[in-house]
C-alpha cells in the first residue's frame, strides 16, 4: 500500500513538474511576443527585473502621465551628474555652437533623416515641469521644452515591425526605450531647460526626456536615433549601456 | 534545560486545558507548512532587502523632506557613511526589487491563507478583554520585568498587537512608500506620493520604517531566544516543538 502511494505521488509530482515547466515555457514565449521581457532578463536578477517590467507594462496604462508642477515649484538647484564628452567631434560642434550638429534618425524607418537644431526647434514644441529623480536618491523639479519624440518618429515613418528606439549620444551612455515609452506624450527631445538653451553639462544640444523613468534613461548629448526590432546586436545586447555597469535597463521604479 | 523546565511548568499548569483539547489539535503542528515556507522565504527576502537597501543608500546617504532634494539643498539629516557611486546602487537596485517581489508574493500568500484559515482572527486578533488598560499594563510590566513567559499555545496580547501592526501597517507602508519613489507607478497612482507630501518625504519614511522593522526583527530574535531558541526553530522548520504531547 505504501508502495502504491509513493508511486502515485511520484507520478503526480512528475506530471505536475512537467506541466509547470511547459507552462513556464509557454508563459515566457507569450510574454516575449507581447514585449514583456526586458533585454537584461538574463542572469541572477532577471527574475525580479522581468516581473517588474512585465507587471508594469501589463497592469499600467501606456498613457498615464507623470505629475506636472507649477513654475513656483521649480528647484533652485538643478544638479548635474557627469562631465560633457571630451571627444574631438563633440568639442568641435560645441565650439561652433552646434551649427553643424545634425540629429540622424535611421534604422527601421521609411525616410531616414538628419535634422539640424533649428529644424527641430521649428517643429511643434512641448514644455513641461516634471520631477526627475536620480537612481542615487536625489531629485529636482525643472521645466523642459522640446519636440515630442512621437512627432519625429511619425515624420520618419516607423516600420510596424519595430520594437525599440535606440539613442546614441556623443558619450558612452547609449540607451533605448520600448515603444510605449518612446511614443508617450511626455517623452520628448529637449533643447531647453528652464526656458534657456540646454546648458552643456545638462546634455547640449539635445537630450531625451523620459518622464516616467529615472534620470539615467534621459540620454544627454544626443547624436543619433535608431529604430530597431532587436537589441541583441547593440553593445552587449542588454538594451543599454547601464546593465553593462550593473544598472537595470528599465528604470520606471 | 530551561526548555524542560518550561515544559514541566506548562504540563502542570495547563494540564486541565490539555484535557479539553482534541487529539487532533495536539497532533497539529504549531506552524502550518504554508506559514513555515513563507516565513523562511520572507526571511531571506527581508535580509536581501536590508542589504540592498543599505547598498542603495551608499550612493547618496542624505535625506530630505518634501518633493525634491540634492547636494546644495537643505538636508533633513545625513548618515555618517561614505558616498559610493557607480556600483552598490546598481546591484543594490536589482537585488532590492527581486527581494521585494519574493517578500511581497510570499507575504501575500501568507496573508490570504491567514484570512482563509482564520489564523489572524483566531491567533492574532486580541480578545476584547485583553485590550483593557489593566490587562495591557500587566502584559507590558511582565515584559519590562523580563518575566519568563510560560509555555503556551497562544500569543500574548503584546505579541498579537505587534505582529498585527507589522503585518498590516508597517509592511504595507513599506510597499506604499516604495511605490511613491517609482515615477512609473506614481504616473498611474499619484496618490501614493501626494499622500506623503513628496517623493523625498516618502524616501525618508521608507528609511525610517525599514529601521523600525530591523528593530522588530532584533526583538523577534531576542524573544525567540528567551522562549527557547532550539524548540522555536524546530517549530518553524519542522512544525513540531518536539515536546511529546504538549500543545505548544
Amino acid at each position: 500500500m505504501n508502495d502504491s502511494i509513493s508511486r502515485r505521488k511520484l507520478i503526480t509530482s512528475g506530471i505536475a513538474m512537467a506541466a509547470g515547466a511547459s507552462g513556464l515555457a509557454v508563459a515566457a514565449s507569450v510574454a516575449s511576443h507581447y514585449g514583456l521581457i526586458p533585454p537584461d532578463s538574463g542572469g541572477i536578477w532577471g527574475v525580479g527585473e522581468t516581473l517588474t517590467y512585465a507587471t508594469q507594462r501589463l497592469l499600467m496604462s501606456h498613457h498615464s502621465l507623470a505629475r506636472e508642477f507649477n513654475r513656483s515649484e521649480v528647484s533652485k538647484v538643478i544638479p548635474v551628474s557627469g562631465d560633457p564628452p571630451k571627444t574631438e567631434p563633440f568639442q568641435r560642434l560645441l565650439a561652433g555652437k552646434f551649427a553643424d550638429w545634425r540629429l540622424t534618425v535611421d534604422g527601421m524607418v521609411a525616410r531616414p533623416s538628419k535634422f539640424s537644431l533649428d529644424e527641430l526647434k521649428r517643429f511643434p514644441s512641448r514644455s513641461q515641469i516634471t520631477h526627475q529623480a536620480c537612481e542615487e536618491g536625489w531629485s529636482f523639479i525643472a521645466e523642459w521644452s522640446g519636440v515630442p519624440l512621437s512627432y519625429v518618429l511619425n515624420l520618419v515613418g516607423v516600420s510596424p515591425q519595430a520594437k525599440y528606439v535606440v539613442f546614441f549620444p556623443f558619450d558612452e551612455s547609449w540607451d533605448s526605450l520600448d515603444l510605449p515609452d518612446a511614443y508617450h506624450p511626455q517623452t520628448f527631445l529637449a533643447y531647453n531647460l528652464n526656458a534657456q538653451d540646454l546648458p552643456t553639462p545638462h546634455g547640449a544640444p539635445l537630450r531625451v526626456r523620459v518622464a516616467r523613468q529615472l534620470g539615467y534613461k534621459s540620454v544627454k548629448y544626443l547624436s543619433r536615433i535608431t529604430v530597431t526590432d532587436n537589441l541583441k546586436n547593440i553593445g552587449k545586447g542588454f538594451g543599454s549601456a547601464a546593465p553593462e555597469y550593473g544598472y537595470s535597463w528599465y528604470a520606471g521604479i | 534545560m530551561l526548555g524542560s523546565l518550561n515544559r514541566g511548568m506548562s504540563e502542570s499548569a495547563y494540564a486541565p486545558r490539555l484535557v479539553l483539547q482534541s487529539t487532533e489539535v495536539l497532533d497539529s503542528p504549531r506552524h502550518s507548512a504554508l506559514v513555515r515556507i513563507t516565513h523562511w522565504i520572507f526571511t531571506l527576502s527581508f535580509i536581501g532587502l536590508v542589504i540592498s537597501g543599505f547598498a542603495i543608500i551608499l550612493a547618496h546617504p542624505h535625506f530630505y523632506w518634501g518633493e525634491t532634494g540634492a547636494i546644495g539643498t537643505p538636508t533633513l539629516f545625513s548618515l555618517p557613511l561614505p558616498t559610493m557611486l557607480g556600483g552598490p546602487s546598481g546591484w543594490g537596485r536589482y537585488m532590492h526589487f527581486q527581494s521585494a517581489w519574493f517578500a511581497v508574493l510570499s507575504g501575500l500568500l501568507y496573508a490570504i491563507s491567514g484570512f482563509l484559515t482564520q489564523h489572524f482572527r483566531k491567533r492574532l486578533l486580541p480578545a476584547r478583554a485583553d485590550l483593557s488598560w489593566g490587562s495591557l499594563r500587566a502584559s507590558i510590566l511582565d515584559h519590562l520585568r523580563f518575566k519568563r513567559p510560560v509555555e503556551e499555545d497562544s500569543y500574548n496580547v503584546l505579541q498579537r498587537l505587534s505582529y498585527l501592526a507589522v503585518i498590516f501597517l508597517f509592511f504595507p507602508l513599506m510597499i506604499v512608500t516604495g511605490f511613491a519613489m517609482s515615477p512609473a507607478i506614481t504616473s498611474v497612482f499619484p496618490f501614493f506620493v501626494t499622500v506623503f507630501g513628496g517623493q523625498q518625504t516618502a524616501r525618508t519614511l521608507h528609511f525610517f520604517i525599514a529601521d523600525f522593522l530591523v528593530l522588530f526583527l532584533l526583538v523577534h530574535i531576542a524573544m525567540v531566544m528567551l522562549a527557547g531558541f532550539k524548540s522555536r526553530m524546530r517549530a518553524m522548520i519542522t512544525g513540531r516543538t518536539g515536546g511529546g504531547k504538549q500543545a505548544s
